[in-house]
């Protein structure tokens, strides 16, 4: 003990600690790697692409410059993402109220059935995008089964024209997300102690005063996280207005893709591609401070000691 | 619960609803894949007659087996990677904010951002685009889920039995092969089954890293430009087929891994 070194036990778990490192880092080299080369490091390229100049013959001429954000906040180009975000924002909304109501129904169905029903509302999630999206083309085309349905109940007049209009981005995007929100909300709400709700009820609460009092606050981080799932998603999205808004509703997706494939100014294009990740990230933080916020109250709610 | 009838019926009607939005349009795109009528969207009898065309269509063929070749490659290294990543976080009592978001990245990042980055990164580096740079960006996302389907099951790992296993003499191969893998092997398979019909799915990142010329062409791809054509009823068999594969392979991967997928 003269030197004060470490006891024979500290050191020994001294080394298992550094061997243990040693060999994590070894087991993660690989992936890091990976991620560094091929998302890391063309990310940061597309960065640095938006501050470069759009050569005269498309290309890029390497000289610094700002324009090409300048030119995200020129007003054509501003009012494309308002309009995304007005587009994201409904069919959050929209999905949101569905999404709740379902999983509320969900929780509230025998314990036993409720896997099943949730396992098939998450079903058409994992199907291919492209086609769900194709699916409501063959729903809403002026010959599709929504016009015939009208047709039958004696509707004579023109069909109406549904595809190619934002009401049909709307209804895709929400189809598309909608399994995701489902789960979103049904994880709080089937951990919700239901002797709050008695309580609630029995201090003379009515029906609707304990749901807008007690159960949505407490289920308000599953709310919020299905929300931003689908507003982050949708506002980035390429292939529901192109594919249902016919290229008549340009959204910010659209438009970088439009400036790396045919317009080919791709430092305006990169910076596009900036503000939309600007956008997300912001949504995304505000979601975590919120979930901090409201993670204390749930903890409580969750009933007892391990719920 | 108090569950007055006027309530169970609200309950129930929404439950209706809710699967009549998310299947109605599903089961009439099947129907019509077996519609013998040319209309894509009128009944005139039931026909495989667009199952056999299928058959027959050299480029959907072609696309399906560069599918084939992009979703079995780009899964086996995205297992590999991803499980090994996994296990490597989760061995460590503790690790940073930036290791999370890193790993996390891949999944939150839009398509269309990480597409154009890697559509640069290629065309700066002269890389020529293919199969290959579709299989090396479908990676990236891949063993990100990969990972976190491995993590999920490791949270609940005992590492005790690693170190007693090494005290008996077990080198670490050994340890791993006799009592890591064992217990994440189901997390694997369901891993490796998530990456396999994620990138059967995925269509932005590779239309944009498959580069010129229809060699590369993947299913989504074909299907991509199909639709922009419109609808025909050889779309609609082709769509039936591929949901039913990604749709196996999930039900698959969430039986082998109750509840990582879904919860």
């Amino acid at each position: 003990m003269a030197d004060g070194g470490l006891s024979p036990s500290a050191a020994e778990r001294y080394r298992k600690l550094s061997q243990t490192r040693l060999r994590s880092n070894l087991l993660m080299a690989p992936a890091l790697a990976w991620l560094t080369a091929l998302m890391v490091v063309p990310c940061a390229l597309v960065l640095a692409l938006a501050f470069f100049r759009r050569g005269i013959y498309g290309g890029i001429e390497y000289t610094f410059t700002l324009e090409n954000f300048s030119q995200v906040l020129d007003p054509l180009y501003a009012g494309i993402f308002l309009n995304s975000a007005r587009i994201a924002g409904t069919a959050t909304l929209i999905a949101v109220i569905i999404g709740y109501a379902a999983a509320y129904a969900i929780s509230a169905a025998p314990r036993r059935l409720q896997p099943v029903f949730l396992f098939f509302a998450v079903l058409p999630f994992w199907s291919n995008y492209l086609i769900r999206t194709y699916a409501w083309i063959v729903l809403l085309n002026r010959e599709g089964l929504v016009t015939q349905l009208l047709r039958w109940i004696g509707y004579t007049g023109e069909p109406p024209s549904m595809l190619y209009t934002e009401g049909a981005v709307i209804a895709g995007l929400v189809y598309n997300y909608l399994p995701f929100v489902i789960l979103a909300c049904y994880a709080p709400l089937s951990r919700l102690n239901p002797e709050l709700a008695e309580a609630s009820r029995d201090l003379g609460a009515s029906a609707l005063t304990t749901f807008r009092r007690v159960i949505l606050p407490l289920t308000v981080p599953g709310i919020a996280a299905g929300a931003v799932f689908v507003f982050v998603l949708s506002i980035g999205n390429f292939v529901t207005p192109a594919l249902l808004g016919g290229g008549r509703f340009q959204m910010i997706g659209n438009l970088v893709y439009d400036q790396f494939l045919t317009a080919n100014d791709w430092p305006f294009g990169a910076a596009l591609a900036m503000a939309l990740i600007a956008i997300m990230l912001a949504v995304l933080m505000a979601q975590a401070l919120l979930a901090d916020r409201a993670a204390g109250r749930t903890r409580e709610a969750e009933g007892g000691a391990d719920g | 619960m108090t569950s007055s009838p006027a309530r169970l019926l609200g309950l129930r009607t929404i439950l209706v609803l809710v699967f009549a939005f998310l299947y109605i349009p599903i089961a009439v795109l099947v129907a019509l894949s077996f519609n013998a009528g040319g209309l894509p969207t009128a009944w005139s009898g039931f026909s495989l007659k667009w199952y056999a065309s299928l058959a027959g269509n050299t480029a959907i063929l072609q696309a399906a087996l560069n599918t084939l070749i992009v979703a079995l490659v780009s899964t086996a290294i995205a297992t590999l990677l991803g499980t090994l990543l996994a296990i490597g976080i989760e061995m460590r009592r503790q690790y940073g904010k930036g290791l999370e978001a890193l790993i996390f990245a891949p999944m939150i990042i839009p398509d269309i951002v990480l597409a154009i980055a890697l559509l640069s990164f290629f065309s700066m580096l002269d890389v020529t685009m293919g199969l290959h740079t579709i299989i090396l960006a479908h990676v990236v996302f891949n063993l990100a889920f990969v990972c976190s389907v491995v993590r999920a099951r490791l949270k609940s790992f005992d590492w005790s039995i690693v170190e007693a296993s090494a005290d008996l003499g077990a080198s670490a191969l050994t340890t791993f092969r006799r009592v890591t893998l064992p217990v994440i092997l189901p997390a694997v398979v369901a891993g490796a089954l998530l990456a396999f019909t994620l990138s059967v799915d995925e269509f932005i990142i590779a239309f944009f890293t498959a580069g010129a010329g229809r060699a590369s062409t993947t299913l989504p791809m074909q299907i991509y430009s199909m639709i922009r054509f419109g609808i025909t009823p050889e779309i609609n068999a082709l769509a039936t087929i591929v949901m039913a594969v990604s749709i196996t392979a999930l039900t698959l991967s969430q039986r082998l891994n109750r509840g990582v997928i879904g919860q």
